[in-house]
């Protein structure tokens, strides 16, 4: 479905990402560990349109989207739930639920889509008048979940939609991935919670520095020592 | 008694004009969070073009207010074009997940300062136009006037006042209900994730830029129809005005704008009558002051209403 080849992104002399290949398959969950900085963030970015990378390629579903804009992409049915949430504080749930829809024409199909999203996180529906900003941070986050699928996208990116988050609504939120993974969304996932990614993802990438170093499904994560690095960083030669 | 309720009515419908003025500063800063200090500059080079088409070819007043507006507005994509379409958060902002911080990495100061520049040369433009000092506007004032019980009402400044006043509201609504004011507002809010969802930041910027300088076009005319005369200092007469009057609204609220536009008004009139023409424009930047110094930076009327909510 995804696949990510040879992928360089900097920022100026800053090589972040220093040719990345990996893919994610159709109706999985895939997930990316790495510790800080390892540049998983800007991986993101990158599939997202918001930053251009200096080469390589990213193919989704056949079709290249290296030099699309990041409406161009949302409209290919590729949706980021950004790290840190990003929603928009002054406008109201309802109002950031209906940007999510933005690049979408088909009006009632937006409502309908509205109602089902806050069926699926009823705390919004209490919350819709409320500006975004006025949200606790788990809520912010169902909200950013939310404002993404508003899209349809096919494939949904997420960066680290734990961090920050109390342990029960860490809970919930996975429990919501594993919900849309039922119902057959994709999602590559970018996770420092590894314990809890286990849960959910068939396929694991451990990047650090810029370079995925590791790949394969949960039971090679375990023997492995990955998720010691994906924590602390490479360990180095004693 | 009658004579205060005067001066406070002619303050009013003075004020609307600030008001309007200030409009188009407050939606291009509730919008990029930058000033554009050529705000006044251009309005003034369109003026001056609606004032050599005047001259030269007597037009007739409509006309020429379409072609001010319209020039108002070119001139403003130029501005955009040279000193704020690298305003757009870079990826790095973007990735270190937070909103733009002011004065991060000093592309506010390049803006402020190319926009300076492109003041003076737009300045010297009109100036070249039309280089005598009174330039004849065409005049649509009136000598006509209507009374409400002992008070009088000049019948076109009252028109100026509520075409401000109706301007504004229009504006407020369709950026609170349309699909467009909504993509207007995502991107003030949080312009990374405004591109997320699919709408293209660096368009609604440029669009924004355009309808607040085709503003600064109609402010130009409505306000140089009534003096029915342009000088060179019209330029700089806008910036102040427009920016006292935004900045008493709390930069980036709509009706905020129109509020700070006419206690301006207000506070003019009155200083006027008691101290006279210096008085008036001292009254302008003792009120800038005081907004500058007040606790939380600005009076902020309007806050339920900024171009975001």
């Amino acid at each position: 479905m995804l696949e990510i080849k040879n992928l360089a992104t900097s920022y100026g002399k800053i090589e972040a990402l220093k040719g990345v290949s990996l893919s994610a398959n159709a109706g999985e969950v895939t997930c990316l560990l790495g510790p800080n900085g390892a540049g998983k963030t800007t991986l993101m970015m990158t599939l997202s349109g918001i930053l251009r990378p200096q080469r390589g390629s990213v193919k989704f579903e056949g079709e290249e989207l290296v030099g699309l804009s990041p409406a161009e992409i949302v409209s290919r049915g590729l949706a980021l739930v950004p790290e840190n949430r990003l929603v928009f504080p002054a406008l109201t749930v309802q109002e950031n639920l209906m940007a999510g829809a933005f690049r979408r024409r088909d009006r009632a199909a937006i409502r309908d889509d509205i109602d089902r999203m806050l069926t699926r996180f009823p705390i919004l529906r209490e919350r819709i008048a409320q500006l975004a900003g006025t949200l606790s941070g788990g809520e912010q986050q169902m909200l950013a979940v939310a404002r993404a699928l508003m899209s349809r996208p096919r494939l949904l990116l997420m960066d680290e939609p734990s961090v920050g988050l109390a342990p029960l609504v860490v809970a919930e939120i996975f429990s919501i991935i594993r919900q849309l993974h039922a119902e057959g969304v994709s999602i590559f996932l970018v996770e420092q919670n590894a314990h809890m990614a286990l849960q959910v993802a068939q396929h694991f990438y451990l990047m650090e520095q810029g370079r995925v170093s590791f790949s394969g499904t949960p039971g090679e994560l375990a023997e492995d020592d990955v998720i010691q690095r994906a924590y602390l960083g490479q360990r180095r030669a004693a | 008694m009658i004579e205060l309720l005067q001066r406070t009515l002619d303050g009013l419908l003075d004020g609307a004009a600030y008001g309007l003025i200030g409009l188009g500063l407050t939606l291009t800063f509730g919008t990029l969070k930058r000033l554009n200090l050529a705000y006044g500059a251009g309005a003034m080079l369109a003026a001056y073009i609606g004032a050599w088409l005047h001259q030269r070819y007597g037009l007739n007043p409509l006309l020429i207010a379409i072609a001010v507006i319209a020039t108002a507005t070119l001139i403003g994509l130029y501005v955009e074009w040279l000193c704020f379409s690298d305003t757009l958060e870079s990826g790095q902002d973007a990735v270190r997940g937070g909103t733009p911080v002011v004065g991060r990495d000093g592309r506010e100061v390049v803006a402020l300062a190319s926009s300076f520049a492109i003041w003076m040369q737009l300045e010297q433009l009109a100036v070249n136009l039309l280089p005598r000092h009174l330039n004849p506007f065409p005049s649509l004032a009136s000598v006509k006037e209507s009374s409400i019980g002992p008070l009088v009402l000049r019948t076109d400044r009252l028109v100026l006042f509520l075409i401000a006043i109706a301007l504004t509201l229009a504006l407020g609504r369709w950026l609170r209900v349309s699909r467009g004011g909504l993509a207007w507002r995502a991107t003030a809010d949080q312009p990374t994730a405004a591109q997320l969802a699919g709408i293209s930041v660096k368009y609604v910027h440029r669009i924004a830029f355009a309808c607040a300088c085709a503003l600064s076009g109609v402010a130009a005319f409505a306000v140089l129809s009534l003096a029915g005369q342009v000088t060179p200092m019209f330029g700089m007469w806008m910036l102040v005005k427009g920016l006292v009057a935004a900045m008493l609204g709390g930069l980036g609220s709509i009706t905020g704008v129109l509020i700070g536009g006419l206690l301006l008004g207000v506070v003019e009139a009155h200083a006027q009558a008691l101290f006279g023409a210096p008085g008036r424009e001292f009254s302008t930047y003792a009120l800038l002051f005081f907004v500058l110094i007040l606790p939380g930076r600005s009076t902020q009327f309007g806050a339920e209403t900024t171009l975001v909510r």
